[in-house]
């Protein structure tokens, strides 16, 4: 076995029990750990692709951001395990039938003559000094695919402008602060200096 | 053979600079006792060694020698994995860290990726520390810390964009050889707001005063490393200080041109990288000794409504000056050739 077959076993056993942990942990926060651990396993699978572009950008994107957002929600949730088992058998046929069925759709799919190993020869390894992944996705984003990109830019933007006016409510009450008008503020408005007499002392 | 000797090999690389590291780190918390000292016209610790300088050692020690607690009702597991996970992504992102003209451990071309994604990791070991323990002050730091790092990070990304535009490169070796050329071709000058920016954010990222709301001993006693003892505790300072180190070698190879002497060809090495690494730790220690904490709210607002609108803002003026190759800095700059 080379080094490499062997790393790759070793993220490959690390990812399937982790996603396996996934959906049998009982706590959410275990879970959604569990969760960055198939991540973080399956950016080293990508690595061994060479494929470092998405495997470091999955770190940095879903393990760095989105991963920390989900923690945040379900660390905020109380979530009482007990009740979400309840309907576990009432639920179980429906369950079954869909993995069943998706179970099926796989195989059927991968069984054809299209999607067979033999038609996907291992890929010849890029030599040492050419261009970097990163390098020869930017190349291709920004010139063949630039239409594209553009549009998925722009959906995007909308849905980032849409889930800013869904959340966005002004109340009534909430006092802001203005910096500009704190900086803003001179001596004069707001201090008065007082010129008093002296007095005697008293006693 | 080929491959033994190559890990052995690595592994030796790695030591060489891991432990310099955390020798740097033992000092550097020395040193920042002193400097607040001297600032604060005190004279800071001097009993250990000669002038102090056992003072490090003696930490330790004491640290090492102390019970490790585990409070009940905490999640074993993750109570005792948090400090290594705060701890090990701030040593795997020296693995691409150019300390001189070829002096690295991986020399790859995603390096400032790499960085970025390892820098992002940190937050796991606070998170999983403040909801490990089980205690609503150490939870309440967690969440705190968790919204400030996602916060500066986009920040902080958006400020090495700027890098990547004038050096055309992912790879840090090649960011530094791009700033060749002397003091003024440094990308400090004509990217001034985001190396403010890439400094502030880092100070941010790293829960340094005045952003460590996550520690905030005067509300929440001292947040999410409240609950640890012993060398758990140990392992959280370590890891802070190893990203401070890590943030001012970054800042000093994005910006002020890493190993290049600013006067352009005489007596680059390892030790302007070395001096520029000194400097901005040192800026560090600087703001603790200076600044107030800043107020949560005021930190989330610097975070969006300051620092992202100043970096989306240079970032296109950098793409307009580089299109139209507005000298002195943008007229030289690599179009990359498409």
């Amino acid at each position: 076995m080379t080094f490499e077959l062997f790393v790759f076993y070793f993220f490959a056993a690390i990812m399937v029990f982790a996603a396996a942990r996934v959906i049998t942990a009982k706590n959410p926060v275990h879970a959604a750990l569990f969760l960055v651990l198939t991540f973080f396993t399956c950016a080293g699978i990508w690595l061994l692709l060479e494929a470092e572009f998405l495997a470091i950008t999955l770190v940095l994107v879903y393990v760095g951001a989105v991963m920390v957002l989900f923690l945040f929600v379900v660390m905020m949730l109380d979530v009482n395990v007990v009740p979400l088992r309840e309907g576990f058998v009432a639920y179980l046929p429906v369950g079954i039938l869909v993995g069943l069925i998706m179970l099926l759709e796989m195989v059927f799919l991968l069984t054809q003559k299209y999607f067979r190993a033999e038609q996907f020869p291992v890929p010849a390894r890029a030599p040492a000094d050419a261009m970097g992944n990163t390098e020869s996705l930017g190349r291709l984003l920004y010139s063949e695919y630039l239409f594209q990109f553009e549009i998925a830019a722009i959906i995007l933007l909308v849905a980032i402008v849409a889930a800013i006016a869904l959340t966005m409510r002004r109340r009534p009450h909430t006092k802001y602060q203005k910096p500009a008008q704190q900086i803003d503020v001179r001596k004069q408005d707001r201090l008065r200096i007082v010129k008093m007499p002296a007095e005697k002392r008293t006693s | 053979m080929d491959a033994l000797i190559l890990t052995i090999t690595t592994l030796l690389k790695i030591v060489l600079v891991l432990v310099p590291l955390i020798l740097c780190v033992a000092y550097l918390t020395l040193a920042e006792r002193k400097v607040i000292g001297s600032m604060q016209v005190r004279v800071g610790p001097n009993r250990v060694g000669f002038k102090g300088l056992g003072q490090p050692f003696a930490d330790v020690f004491k640290l090492l020698f102390k019970e490790v607690i585990v409070p009940t009702n905490a999640s074993r597991f993750l109570f005792l994995t948090a400090p290594i996970l705060s701890l090990a992504p701030a040593l795997a992102a020296w693995a691409v860290i150019p300390f001189a003209d070829g002096w690295q451990l991986a020399d790859i071309n995603a390096g400032l990726l790499y960085v970025l994604a390892m820098t992002s990791l940190g937050v796991y070991g606070v998170i999983i520390a403040g909801w490990a323990s089980n205690s609503k002050y150490a939870f309440l730091g967690a969440m705190r810390s968790a919204a400030q790092i996602v916060a500066y990070e986009i920040a902080m990304g958006f400020a090495l964009i700027g890098v990547l535009m004038m050096a055309g490169s992912l790879n840090l070796g090649d960011i530094v050889r791009a700033q060749a050329g002397g003091l003024f071709s440094w990308y400090l000058f004509p990217l001034l707001p985001l190396a403010v920016v890439y400094f502030i954010s880092g100070v941010a990222e790293t829960n340094r005063a005045p952003f460590d709301v996550a520690e905030g001993e005067s509300e929440i006693v001292a947040g999410f490393h409240v609950d640890y003892s012993g060398f758990g505790f140990a392992l959280f300072f370590l890891a802070e200080y190893a990203n401070m180190i890590m943030i001012a070698a970054l800042a000093s190879i994005m910006f002020l041109g890493g190993w290049l002497s600013p006067i352009d060809g005489v007596g680059d090495g390892i030790h302007w990288f070395l001096l520029k690494t000194a400097a901005m730790l040192f800026m560090f220690l600087w703001l603790r000794a200076t600044f107030p904490r800043y107020r949560y709210d005021q930190i989330m607002r610097l975070g969006w409504k300051v620092f992202i609108p100043v970096t989306i803002v240079w970032i296109a003026v950098i793409g307009f000056a580089i299109y139209f190759e507005v000298g002195p800095w943008f007229s030289t700059v690599r179009s990359g050739g498409i």
